[in-house]
């Protein structure tokens, strides 16, 4: 009798080690990612002689002069631009190709869609970053060729085909996930819009495409989200020195300029300016965003 | 007839733009990285000599590429090893046990996965920074004289990267792993409980088994997305330095291409092409169990 409970409290005082244990890790993972991020926004107002302190004093006030550095000297504000040019129009592309062509694939057979399916598929296992080599000295030699024949080159150091090559690159992963959904679709809809005189563009205009919402909603997430981030494609198409360029690229310039001159602060400011519009966006739309991820199984 | 003839034009005019985009920008590219591995080619002319195989040939006896490989496998097999374990643990004790300021939780363990990898850098180059950094002023804390070490000298550098590649992915996996974690049914583990099953007991031989296929496709995926992660990192965190201690195999391919030596620089990528696909391979046999269905 007396065996047996202490035995209990053994176990319940164990119990309480557990969940002391649990909570203690969680926490401290929580924290570790928390108070950097945090960190770097506190630093991003404090004044340049604040840095040679205690990293974890407060800041004195809130020194504005670093966002203005950032956004006006060291080009920040021009290149947020070219980054919401890039990331609008890569979207556009990459919707307006791989929709029809999802759902051609997921829902018509015909000669080679079984071949293209294949392909495709094939295409998930390509890393952007292994073939940029090659797409580099592609464009390259375009441009040669465009100086020799027209006098003037716009391949590389232009938005524009960076987006188009974004839109490309990002077109297995948006296929698949999209060929997915409309695979779960019932034939039922497309005869019965057929039956009502609708041809095949306006059925798949508007009927297929709206109840393909959801999954639109979350390729546009997460493709916001790689294309926003995207830095070596950007800095190899887009090397020349007073080309246009994408903010993260823009900020790695900056860092490594600001590491010898040892001016701290608007460095940090360009942090929160290029992770600002991503975590205001994740803070919106993080619920749906997870789900997304979680149906999309997988990412490369 | 007519209907067919419109329904030809209507798939090819869909699926067309799609296909040329994706043969110009990922199936030419792809090609090309096998064929110009056997050229040598001037920086700035087009160019190209016949070489054969010698670029590979001068790639066996290349120290610094023996190395960016020996540093590529340790960051995958580190990296993979600790994220899996952290977030399968993680993932197990989120969804069994009851623990408040769940949703809290998840949504702070994703933050770092929609971060650009530049910002994780500069985030860590604070963190890491030897004087007045973030890590050296909590461990002068504990040590009670100033802690100065070079996070990013040539001993410490591949920790250091493994800690800032680590942070970035586990939040991303537990909650992918909480996810179908989440749909192994609850009476399983009550009755293996009656059966005197406790937690670890349980989360190996219920919790793991049931989601083994998902485990299975991540772990191919991550092995190949660590070799282009560590690329990222290294590029915006340590230019592979110092001395080529944190060099890795695409950040030296992109190096050797910067010098001009693009031949050189695609022998390397057909290493990566082939080491990745045969890694994605091996894997994928290795970790093959019958699924097991509930």
């Amino acid at each position: 009798m007396e065996a047996t409970k202490s035995l209990k409290k053994n176990s319940n005082s164990g119990e309480k080690l557990y969940k002391f244990f649990i909570y203690l890790v969680l926490i401290l993972l929580a924290v570790s990612i928390v108070v950097p991020v945090a960190w770097v926004f506190m630093a991003s107002i404090k004044e340049n002689s604040e840095f040679y302190g205690n990293p974890w004093a407060l800041p004195a006030g809130f020194y504005w002069q670093n966002f203005v550095d950032a956004w006006t000297k060291a080009s920040m504000g021009d290149y947020m631009l070219n980054s919401v040019i890039v990331t609008a129009l890569s979207l556009v592309i990459l919707l307006v190709v791989a929709l029809p062509a999802s759902y051609c694939l997921s829902r018509f057979k015909f000669v080679t869609s079984k071949f293209l399916n294949t392909m495709f598929m094939a295409g998930l296992f390509i890393n952007v970053n292994y073939i940029v080599v090659p797409i580099f000295l592609m464009l390259r030699d375009g441009d040669t060729w465009l100086k020799n024949v027209f006098g003037n080159g716009f391949l590389l150091n232009n938005i524009v085909v960076l987006s188009i090559v974004y839109a490309a690159t990002a077109l297995p992963f948006t296929i698949y996930l999209l060929s997915g959904y409309f695979a779960t679709l019932a034939h039922d809809y497309e005869e019965a819009a057929y039956i009502d005189g609708a041809g095949y563009g306006r059925t798949m205009i508007s009927i297929i495409f709206p109840m393909a919402q959801p999954s639109i909603v979350t390729i546009i997430l997460f493709n916001f989200l790689s294309f926003w981030n995207e830095y070596i494609i950007s800095m190899t198409l887009m090397s020349s020195a007073n080309g246009p360029k994408t903010l993260p690229v823009g900020l790695l310039n900056l860092m490594q300029a600001q590491q010898s001159a040892a001016d701290y602060g608007p460095q940090y400011a360009g942090l929160v300016l290029v992770m600002l519009p991503t975590l205001i966006l994740y803070i919106c739309v993080q619920k749906k965003l997870i789900q997304g991820m979680t149906v999309g199984g997988l990412k490369g | 007839m007519e209907k067919n003839k419109a329904r030809s034009r209507f798939i090819v005019l869909c699926v067309a733009p799609a296909v040329i985009l994706f043969l110009i920008f990922m199936v030419y590219p792809t090609l090309n990285v096998f064929r110009m591995s056997l050229f040598e080619r001037g920086a700035y002319s087009p160019t190209e000599t016949f070489v054969g195989f010698n670029n590979f040939k001068s790639l066996v006896s290349d120290a610094y590429f023996i190395r960016a490989m020996q540093n590529t496998i340790l960051l995958i097999v580190v990296v993979t090893i600790i994220t899996f374990a952290f977030a399968l643990v993680f993932a197990g004790i989120l969804t069994r046990e009851k623990v408040r300021g769940k949703e809290l939780l998840r949504v702070i363990f994703y933050i770092p996965n929609i971060l650009s990898i530049v910002v994780i850098s500069g985030i860590f180059s604070a963190i890491y920074k030897p004087e007045n950094g973030m890590l050296n002023s909590i461990l002068s804390l504990f040590a009670g004289h100033q802690v100065t070490t070079l996070w990013k000298g040539e001993n410490l550098v591949m920790l250091s990267l493994i800690i800032a590649m680590v942070w970035q992915a586990i939040g991303y996996y537990m909650v992918m792993y909480m996810a179908s974690m989440a749909a192994v049914p609850q009476s399983l583990y009550e009755s293996a409980g009656l059966d005197g099953a406790g937690r670890v007991k349980q989360f190996f031989q219920i919790t793991i088994p049931l989601i083994w296929t998902n485990i299975r496709t991540t772990l191919t995926f991550f092995i190949i997305s660590t070799i282009n992660m560590a690329f990222l990192f290294v590029k915006a965190m340590t230019s592979g330095g110092p001395n080529g201690a944190s060099e890795v195999a695409l950040s030296y391919m992109y190096g050797q291409k910067d010098a001009g030596l693009y031949g050189y620089s695609m022998a390397i990528g057909v290493v990566i092409f082939l080491f990745s696909f045969i890694l994605s391979a091996l894997v994928n046999k290795v970790t093959k169990r019958t699924p097991l269905e509930f």
